[in-house]
């Protein structure tokens, strides 16, 4: 089957306007009924330093609250699926999510830890950051202590490995936890959420993403050549392992961050890449925007309709998992062709 | 197979407990054969830990955890010391079933649901270990009928008619009060867990059990379930009265917090409340009679004009009557002076 594809300037333009759309859509709905000539006034005093003559809650409504949850589902969004563009890339593998070096299991162990020895908020959040972060580290370096192979393969494997010992951890705290208090929020921080996101919190984790996402932008070009055979690449003139950690570090750093403050949220990593790919052909130079717009917009969808459903929230990595998966079937149907 | 296990075991029973046996019919409708004199009680989880506790704590031969030391300062030290056996079914299971044979318990304890799922965990922790196995309805409300139907078995009738007249005089003179109380009156509490407060219980948790049962209105009740996430502006949207946490870390922050502080009328009003967890919660968890001597505490918060009570003296009475010892004045005052237990 041959689809034809957008030329690739018109997708971004397309995307970016769907994108804009969407953000208006997710600032003017939400419980707490705010006129949407009202969340405009908020949103142009508090760009002009103005005063838009509301009421207090609908000012923190509108501006501590919804843009905070915006911003944050954008980020994470985009963050999780350029990971997952980077990661497919460079692992020449379409069934690689951002989790395979093990971040997710990494950051849920941080997470849990902190939540057992009753951390505030804020701590439990670095210590998720810093266990994704520890949980690669340790891949590369138990990966590079492994000398003959393919590299890569040794890399993906590693990153197997030490997802389940820290899942195993995962484990062993839950046990420890106090079944009434610490065990439901463990697991309600597992399920994922953006309900209590800050600005505070976005002042930490944008910086962050930004610092993955940024030179994962800046060698895009050089990126693309991962996909080939190491020694072509080489041959091309890529320093091949210097690239590899590069890349590595951008989509963990991003990864992190974003399961920081969201929990683990399943399925964008792995299905947004195709997507992009579907539309704007496999080059990784023009998957990696595509990927982080439809991202960021499938995560502020997803979100939004989280909190829209009803008083209490639904975990967005349900919602993922449940769009996800048929979408992720149905892309494969449209690539690999179908049985008649 | 297991039914001739079953049988086996129960023969084994039979031989090392004699003949002497009676028929108790336990909260879920299981028949059990208990011995006559029950002398070791293994309680399955927290709620039966406090209820045996309360009622033979000699009888009791360890808890699910072992306390921590400024828990262990509130209850004897010869209580104190028995030793960490686990938690048996439910929320997770961490006792061995060979430590609780190796305990040589004559008598398992269960306080909390009896739906099927609980029946059946006990009938097979009961076939698997021979050990009779009773489930008790720990609803809050039930409490009197936990203590009487759980001293006949115990065997400590005395102990039980002198808590169980404490508990239906404490709880029927707070219900008599209550219905007095117009349905405009009655405050709407939100019930904040978590380290962000962003989870709380719906109607018929046995989480908010002490809201429903004080006559307020839990603001998260027009639904039913259990535990819940919900975000930061349906919460303003609630704007409830009072806000009751279990969380230190979220009641620390929740006055300096950007929105809470400024959105929420209980925050303003300096409404939010910490449940003291000396040497058991006084809210929520674990949902046993622990959670009593905290009615008295949440009565006087939502209903300010009707009760008065004199805290010290009600804590005091409750933790000599449940922990065996009377609070020195020392302690009681650092109880009761930690942040969120009074207003701030």
């Amino acid at each position: 089957m041959i689809i034809s594809r957008p030329r690739y300037p018109f997708a971004l333009g397309a995307l970016g306007m769907a994108l804009a759309g969407l953000v208006a859509l997710a600032i003017s709905v939400g419980s707490f009924p705010v006129p949407v000539a009202k969340v405009v006034a908020v949103l142009w005093a508090a760009l002009t330093g103005g005063d838009a003559g509301v009421a207090d809650n609908v000012r923190a409504v509108v501006l501590q609250v919804r843009a905070p949850r915006v911003v944050a589902a954008l980020a994470v969004g985009a963050a999780l699926a350029a990971a997952g563009a980077a990661y497919q890339n460079l692992f020449r593998n379409p069934l690689v999510s951002p989790d395979i070096l093990g971040v997710s299991a990494g950051c849920a162990l941080g997470a849990v830890t902190g939540i057992l020895f009753s951390l505030p908020y804020l701590l439990i959040q670095a210590f998720a950051f810093g266990g994704g972060i520890a949980a690669v580290g340790l891949v590369l370096l138990v990966g590079s202590w492994i000398r003959g192979g393919d590299r890569v393969l040794t890399l993906v494997l590693t990153g197997v490995v030490v997802g389940s010992l820290f899942g195993a951890g995962v484990a062993f705290v839950k046990v420890l936890a106090d079944p009434y208090n610490q065990l439901p929020a463990i697991v309600f921080w597992l399920l994922g959420s953006f309900s209590g996101v800050l600005p505070k919190d976005l002042a930490v984790a944008l910086p962050l993403v930004a610092l993955g996402l940024v030179p994962l932008a800046l060698l895009r070009w050089r990126i693309n050549l991962l996909a080939l055979p190491d020694d072509e690449a080489r041959a091309l003139g890529v320093n091949v392992g210097t690239l590899r950690i590069a890349v590595i570090a951008a989509a963990t750093l991003m990864t992190s961050a974003a399961v920081a403050i969201a929990g683990v949220i399943g399925w964008v990593g792995l299905v947004i890449p195709h997507a992009a790919r579907l539309l704007v052909g496999a080059e990784f130079a023009r998957v990696l925007p595509v990927s982080a717009l439809l991202g960021a917009g499938f995560m502020l969808l997803v979100d939004t309709v989280c909190r829209s459903v009803g008083r209490t929230e639904l975990p967005p990595g349900v919602l993922t998992a449940l769009i996800g998966s048929p979408v992720f079937i149905w892309l494969l149907a449209l690539t690999f062709g179908r049985r008649s | 197979m297991r039914l001739a296990a079953a049988a086996l075991a129960l023969g084994l029973v039979l031989s090392i407990g004699g003949a002497a046996a009676r028929t108790f019919v336990d909260d879920a409708g299981r028949k059990v054969e208990i011995p006559d004199k029950v002398e070791r009680v293994f309680a399955a989880g927290p709620p039966a830990s406090v209820l045996v506790f309360a009622l033979a704590p000699d009888k009791l031969i360890g808890w699910t955890r072992a306390f921590r030391p400024d828990e262990a300062a509130w209850i004897p030290k010869k209580y104190a010391d028995l030793p960490e056996l686990g938690r048996l079914t439910g929320r997770g299971n961490t006792a061995n079933v060979e430590v609780v044979l190796n305990a040589k318990a004559d008598l398992i304890v269960d306080v909390g649901s009896t739906n099927p799922t609980f029946a059946s965990l006990a009938d097979r922790v009961q076939q698997q270990t021979g050990i009779p196995y009773i489930l008790l309805d720990g609803h809050l409300d039930s409490t009197v009928q936990q203590l009487e139907k759980l001293g006949v078995v115990l065997g400590a009738e005395a102990r039980s008619r002198e808590l169980s007249a404490y508990v239906s005089k404490l709880l029927d003179g707070m219900k008599s009060k209550i219905a007095t109380v117009q349905a405009d009156k009655r405050p709407d509490v939100y019930y904040a867990r978590g380290p962000q407060g962003l989870q709380t219980g719906l109607r018929g948790s046995i989480n908010v059990e002490m809201i429903e049962f004080l006559g307020a209105k839990n603001v998260a009740g027009s639904e039913t379930g259990g535990l819940a996430s919900v975000g930061v502006e349906q919460v303003i949207l609630w704007d409830p009265q009072v806000i009751v946490t279990n969380d230190p870390n979220f009641y620390a922050s929740v006055f300096k917090d950007p929105v809470w502080s400024t959105s929420l009328s209980a925050v303003r009003r300096k409404r939010v409340y910490l449940s003291p967890h000396l040497p058991f919660g006084w809210f929520d968890f674990p949902p046993g009679a622990n959670r009593l001597i905290g009615l008295v505490w949440l009565s006087e918060i939502l209903y300010p004009d009707l009760f008065k009570f004199d805290l010290k003296r009600e804590v005091a009475t409750f933790y000599r009557l449940f922990y065996h010892r009377e609070p020195t004045p020392q302690q009681l005052d650092v109880l009761l002076a930690e942040p969120g237990v009074g207003p701030r």
